[in-house]
């Protein structure tokens, strides 16, 4: 009887993760839009899609869309226009207890009143397992997180740290398909944090689940995922992988949003293919890869990564300008100089801590054109 | 090994001079608290403490009997206890009766016995003439030709009342008595009222806190899951009676429930009832004005309680697989018992004071128990047996609220 109840679980289990779509579609967004008061959008024209397996970041700043995005997902909200497919299907219509897609909030939102057990036994029991199922499997769940022995606590005597690895192991110890979690980690500092993104990258590869992850930090963005899609204003920026976002930004938000970067203004000048030249205000003259510019006489902004400048001995580089030390802080592991061009614009560079420099020094720094983009000015 | 005592020796006496200070500086914090709150405590103690223990104490302290018969009390004491004391307590009780009609406490003495043995002050004093009277010299004779002094009953009464300190009015007010050959039993059911006007307490408190509960749950739902705005315009609403006092609140019901009143006219125009009903003295409207003044005092707890609730709570509740009602009954319920409880339990005993909208609005027979013992300090003056009623009533409702803390779990009231 118990055996049979079982199986039959097991199979709805199975039904579900069987896939009517190319594997590469298991989420995807068509035309999404939501609007909580009916004259501005949370979120907009969203198209996007989540391979299964995936781990799929949403990064932007606060206000961007990204809760808004996830909760259509989870089906806590429902887009305004366009629909949500789901393995295929579109869940525009199926309520969240039946997406069967497990979910890490912000605060955690574990039940206080239920103990560490009884809350990783929650979505077990509502799906009427059994007694020694719920048991056996919740067990599982606490090894995996290593709390075993806290399964009688209530969350109120658990530190943060374990209160969010319950409530990960809450979250999945349904088997769902697809984990959403929404800056589980924001509460946390910075060690257990680190260690944390350690540990749900390796239940992630471990378990092999799709998850969509939501983050404002870039850095943890860029450490954990497989994709991420930066959001400005209620829509997708840019989405591809780590690197190609930090080596080929799109938009001069994108360069700016992920990691660092110097901002040079100026006109474009000539523009031939793959390369433009620049007229710096201030003067002088740049060579930049040319992101979507202009005609001539327009105005544009160009980005460098303060790692990308090198200081040179002589003239030997595409770019090349002179520079005065205004500043210099040592971080460690490498050496933060504040260099002003002579135009007046003023750059970061990154050297190697042996780098010997003094303020007030002249310098002279170097790129070529692949290494800084131009993008047109912003409004 | 003399390493490991020579470390730990130090060690014990630091845990001990350690624990000593926290006692210490425990025991400073301890006292810097009470300082704060004294002021606090002596007014209550002088102002409600002191006072309530002596009316209290009236139920079980009762010298009337005992300062009117000093001289039959003394003569009694030989006495065997059965039938008729012998010829010297009948004389000293002359004695007494005459004293008491000369320094004016007769009448305080026969109402006093009256309490206990009803119809004895028209005896009393009736005794008391006729030994007033001139050239009377046997007064043996004329005692015991009143057939009063010479019923058994009459005697017991005196007997249990010459000792200051008496369970009569305790015993009244759960209808029980001592009866002639000295055990406890019911009173006669003619004169039985106590126990049934406590139970028409209890269980009007408890239905107008069900009442109480079931109008306001949902409404303290509805309030804590509206946007804050609206949700201040609400609490104001439910927070409006508060501003008017409990007399004029009851006044208006007064008003309202007339059998030409607003009530009946919307329920005849609602087509609720055929006819007209008689809302005022009667046990219904009893309920409504009382469920009215009441809701507030269950609502507000339950409120506070469902605002700190998270809405994650219910989403998690929802996309771990809770259908709508699993979820509410599992998640969200069981953090809101605490504020039922606290809620319930305050309308509850507040419900078991009532005294002025019962007054006004109940008829002879919704009458509640704070009305009986008003009535004993206004109008009978016996304030004996308002104290023993009050004393009940305060047992009553102390054991339930143990029994709620307890079965209920009221320490979870504290924020977690
Ligand atoms: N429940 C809501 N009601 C009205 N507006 C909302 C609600 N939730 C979010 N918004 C608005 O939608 C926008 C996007 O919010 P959100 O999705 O929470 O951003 P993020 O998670 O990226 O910080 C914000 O401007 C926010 O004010
Ligand atoms: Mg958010």
């Amino acid at each position: 009887m118990m055996v049979a109840h079982t199986n039959r679980q097991f199979e709805t289990l199975a039904a579900k993760g069987v896939s009517h779509a190319e594997p590469d579609r298991f989420v995807e967004f068509v035309d999404v839009e939501k609007s909580y008061d009916g004259c501005s959008f949370a979120v907009t024209r969203l198209n996007m899609h989540v391979a299964k397996g995936e781990f799929l970041t949403l990064l932007g700043p606060s206000g961007s869309g990204k809760t808004t995005t996830l909760n259509m997902l989870a089906g806590f909200e429902r887009p305004t226009n366009g629909s949500i497919m789901l393995d295929g299907q579109s869940v525009d219509r199926r309520p969240p207890y039946e997406r069967n897609i497990g979910m890490v909030f912000q605060n955690y939102a574990l039940f206080p009143h239920m103990t560490v057990e009884e809350n990783v036994g929650f979505p077990l029991s509502v799906r009427k397992f059994s007694k020694a199922d719920v048991t056996a499997r919740v067990h599982k769940a606490l090894d995996m997180i290593q709390l075993r022995k806290f399964g009688d606590r209530r969350p109120g005597q658990l530190s943060g740290g374990q209160q969010q690895r319950v409530a990960l192991a809450r979250a999945l110890v349904f088997e769902p398909s697809l984990v959403l979690m929404d800056e589980p980690l924001g509460a946390l500092d910075k060690k257990l944090r680190e260690h944390m993104q350690l540990e749900i990258k390796q239940l992630h590869s471990m378990l092999g689940v799709t998850i969509v992850y939501v983050t404002h930090d870039q850095s943890e963005a860029l450490t954990m995922s497989d994709r991420v899609a930066v959001f400005n204003n209620g829509g997708i920026a840019q989405i591809g992988t780590p690197d190609n976002l930090y080596k080929k930004p799109e938009s001069p938000f994108v360069a700016s949003f992920i990691g660092e970067n110097n901002t040079l203004e100026g006109i474009v000048e000539q523009v031939s293919g793959h390369v433009c030249q620049v007229a710096l205000r201030g003067g002088g003259l740049l060579r930049a890869t040319p992101i979507d510019i202009g005609t001539q006489g327009t105005s544009c902004q160009v980005a460098i990564r303060p790692e990308c400048i090198r200081i040179a001995a002589a003239a030997d580089e595409e770019n090349d300008f002179e520079a005065t030390v205004e500043g210099r802080i040592y971080l460690g592991d490498h050496l933060r100089l504040l260099a002003r061009l002579d135009n007046g614009q003023l750059l970061s560079v990154k050297v190697g801590p042996e780098t010997i420099t003094t303020e007030a020094q002249r310098i002279r720094l170097g790129w070529s054109h692949t290494e800084c983009r131009a993008f047109p000015a912003q409004q | 090994m003399d390493q490991g005592q020579f470390i730990t020796a130090p060690n014990a006496a630091d845990t001990r001079s350690v624990a000593a200070a926290i006692r210490r500086s425990q025991a400073r914090e301890r006292l810097r608290s009470f300082a704060l709150a004294m002021p606090l405590l002596t007014l209550l103690l002088l102002s409600f403490g002191i006072p309530i223990a002596i009316l209290l104490s009236r139920a079980v302290y009762d010298p009337t009997i005992a300062n009117a018969l000093p001289l039959t009390g003394a003569a009694m004491q030989s006495w065997s206890g059965n039938g008729i004391p012998e010829d010297k307590t009948l004389e000293a009780l002359a004695a007494d009766l005459k004293a008491s009609q000369q320094n004016g406490n007769l009448s305080e003495f026969a109402k006093g016995l009256n309490a206990r043995l009803p119809g004895a002050r028209s005896h009393i004093l009736k005794t008391a003439r006729a030994l007033d009277k001139e050239g009377v010299a046997d007064t043996v004779s004329v005692i015991k030709s009143m057939p009063f002094w010479t019923s058994p009953g009459t005697w017991a009464t005196i007997v249990r009342g010459r000792h200051a300190l008496t369970s009569f009015y305790l015993l009244s007010a759960v209808d029980l008595r001592w009866n002639a050959d000295g055990s406890i039993e019911r009173v006669p059911p003619e004169q039985a009222i106590f126990l049934r006007v406590f139970a028409r307490t209890f269980l009007m408190a408890a239905t107008v806190t069900l009442a109480t509960l079931v109008l306001g749950f949902p409404l303290a739902y509805l309030i804590s899951s509206v946007p804050k705005t609206l949700g201040a315009i609400l609490i104001v609403a439910v927070l409006l009676p508060f501003w008017t006092s409990i007399l004029v609140r009851t006044a208006a019901w007064t008003v309202l429930l007339q059998k030409f009143g607003l009530v009946n006219d919307v329920l005849l125009w609602l087509g609720v009832t055929g006819t007209r009903l008689d809302l005022m003295y009667s046990r219904l409207g009893l309920v409504i004005a009382m469920t009215h003044i009441q809701l507030p005092f269950t609502l507000l707890p339950i409120y506070s309680v469902m605002r700190t609730i998270q809405p994650s709570q219910m989403r998690a509740a929802y996309s771990l697989g809770g259908r709508p009602l699993t979820s509410f009954l599992r998640v969200y319920l069981p953090q809101v018992v605490p504020g039922i409880m606290a809620g319930c339990l305050l309308t509850f005993i507040l419900c078991l004071g009532y005294y002025i909208t019962p007054a006004l609005i109940g008829g002879a027979g919704d009458q509640l128990i704070s009305n009986f013992i008003a009535n004993y300090v206004n109008v009978e003056l016996n304030w004996e047996m308002a104290a023993a009623l009050s004393f009940i009533l305060l047992v009553f409702t102390m054991g339930l609220y143990a029994v709620f803390a307890r079965m209920l779990g009221l320490d979870r009231l504290k924020p977690v």
